[in-house]
């Protein structure tokens, strides 16, 4: 089996436009939940999210990519360039016919299918643009990536909602730590804040008005967010052939099913998840040093994923580090867990644990080190990325310092 | 602005050229406009008219839609405006 190592990373999202933007926020452990502005937003009863703002798309792409570009392919684009731009690597020849784009996303052009409802109910027109359906498909984002850098290898989009991008990400590291290919690019992307996005999950209850506060005894919901996070996984030997700087090593991965329930999480389930990534890493459950959550902030999600590290860490799980990073760029839903990796990669790179945000009172449900409010300067060897989807599908990373 | 100038300017701009580099007898080919932007063009064509123009992007040749040329289109557009705005 191959070594697999992160050699590229570009993001975008509420708290910046690049990862050097993102990390400065986590480490700062400001916001970037604020008011939400769009066309209808007093129709909604929830209007805070994590908005990716000052993003001027026309100033990035010209006219015939804009009528191409959902918002998400849009953030996928601008966070794949950050990302491979910095890997180095030219995709030409033999690397080019086996490196592919493995993303996920959990809505895809959600806006694009919004404008375009819109227009034929609401505005009673007959007719769309003729792009619609290449614009809104799931897979555009990866498409388009690949167009763009010449990725001509296994190429597709993993649609698991809230875990679309563990699970995107498995798949690539699986591809890349089998030989299968010396390189993929990876992670994920949404762009559900619109009038239509908001509105159906306000149909949940799960949503906040007024901030996401995981782990604190008075949370009360989650708050979306948007924007992509991107990355190049390559095999370890290729990457230090080419003198590559290396941000972090994969070591393991494992996904699990609860099934059990469309919506309420499974402690079993997801304590399998993070079991699994430990054991297919081959380390102890000590050596794990920082847990970046899923914590959504919602009642069931933080007491559910408490009990599952404290059964999958057994003792251990009073000394780990937890922190969920959704309290300050909110819920990528099928882009978070790509964004969550970077809050991994300043862990192990930085020594810098990103904190938990809004934290305002202790709940006995969640009682592990949830880094509260202030980061935290700690020398980490194996972090650990959780994603546990609506309809009970788990995805966990594993990441060691290099 | 009369149909023939309209159409030429949507072609003109689907194809990002000036509308005087735009002659009568060019072919939708030679100005650049691949199966893509002319399915883009007949729908700005539909908009700017507000009529429908039955082409099959599936077979363009054989649609009832005459696109070999820009006369040829703007030929087609005239008579659709007759009929479907009498």
């Amino acid at each position: 089996m191959k070594r697999v190592v992160i050699t590229g990373a570009g993001t975008i999202n509420a708290l910046g436009h690049s990862v050097s933007e993102t990390l400065e926020a986590m480490r700062e452990g400001r916001c970037g939940i604020g008011a939400l502005e769009f066309r209808d937003v007093e129709r909604l009863s929830i209007s805070i999210g994590g908005q990716v703002k000052g993003f001027e798309a026309e100033a990035q792409f010209n006219r015939q990519q804009m009528a191409l570009y959902d918002r998400f392919t849009q953030f996928t684009l601008f966070a794949a360039r950050e990302a491979i731009t910095q890997s180095g690597l030219e995709f030409i020849g033999e690397l080019a016919a086996k490196a592919g784009v493995v993303l996920g996303t959990a809505g895809g052009g959600v806006s694009t299918w919004d404008d375009n409802y819109r227009a034929v109910y609401e505005e009673g027109k007959n007719r769309v643009h003729p792009f619609v359906v290449p614009k809104l498909m799931n897979n555009a984002a990866a498409s388009h990536v690949s167009m763009e850098y010449n990725l001509k290898g296994p190429s597709f989009t993993v649609s698991t909602a809230c875990a679309s991008s563990n699970h995107a990400m498995a798949q690539a590291f699986q591809m890349v730590r089998s030989g299968m290919t010396p390189a993929m690019v990876t992670g994920g992307s949404e762009s559900m804040l619109c009038f239509g996005g908001v509105k159906a999950w306000e149909g949940l209850r799960v949503m906040s008005k007024d901030a996401c506060r995981p782990f604190s005894a008075n949370r009360n919901g989650m708050v979306q967010g948007e924007g992509a996070g991107i990355f190049v996984f390559e095999e370890m030997e290729h990457a230090k052939k080419r003198g590559a700087e290396i941000l972090a090593e994969v070591i393991g991965f494992a996904m699990s099913s609860d099934a059990a329930d469309i919506v309420m999480p499974s402690k079993q389930g997801a304590a399998r998840a993070i079991s699994g990534a430990i054991a297919d890493a081959r380390i102890n459950p000590e050596e794990v040093g920082y847990i970046n959550a899923h914590g959504t902030g919602t009642a069931a999600n933080d007491k559910t994923e408490c009990s599952a590290v404290a059964d999958a860490l057994g003792p251990h799980a009073d000394r780990v580090m937890i922190s969920s990073t959704k309290s300050m760029h909110g819920h990528l839903i099928g882009g978070t867990g790509a964004v969550e990796l970077l809050a991994c990669i300043m862990a192990l790179r930085d020594g810098i644990v990103a904190p938990t945000i809004g934290y305002e009172e202790p709940d006995p449900e969640c009682a592990l080190d949830v880094v509260p409010n202030e980061a935290r300067e700690a020398s980490v060897e194996v972090a650990l990325s959780n994603a546990f989807a609506f309809g009970g599908l788990n995805a966990v990373m594993a990441l060691r310092k290099v | 602005m009369d149909i023939k100038n309209k159409v030429i300017e949507i072609i003109a701009d689907q194809a990002m050229i000036e509308p005087s580099d735009v002659t009568m007898e060019s072919t939708l080919e030679e100005i650049g406009i691949d199966s893509l932007g002319l399915v883009e063009s007949i729908f700005a064509i539909e908009e700017a008219f507000d009529i429908q123009v039955p082409f099959n992007a599936n077979e363009p040749e054989k649609s009832e839609f005459d696109i070999s040329s820009v006369a040829a289109i703007v030929r087609g557009i005239e008579k659709l405006v007759a009929e479907q705005h009498a």
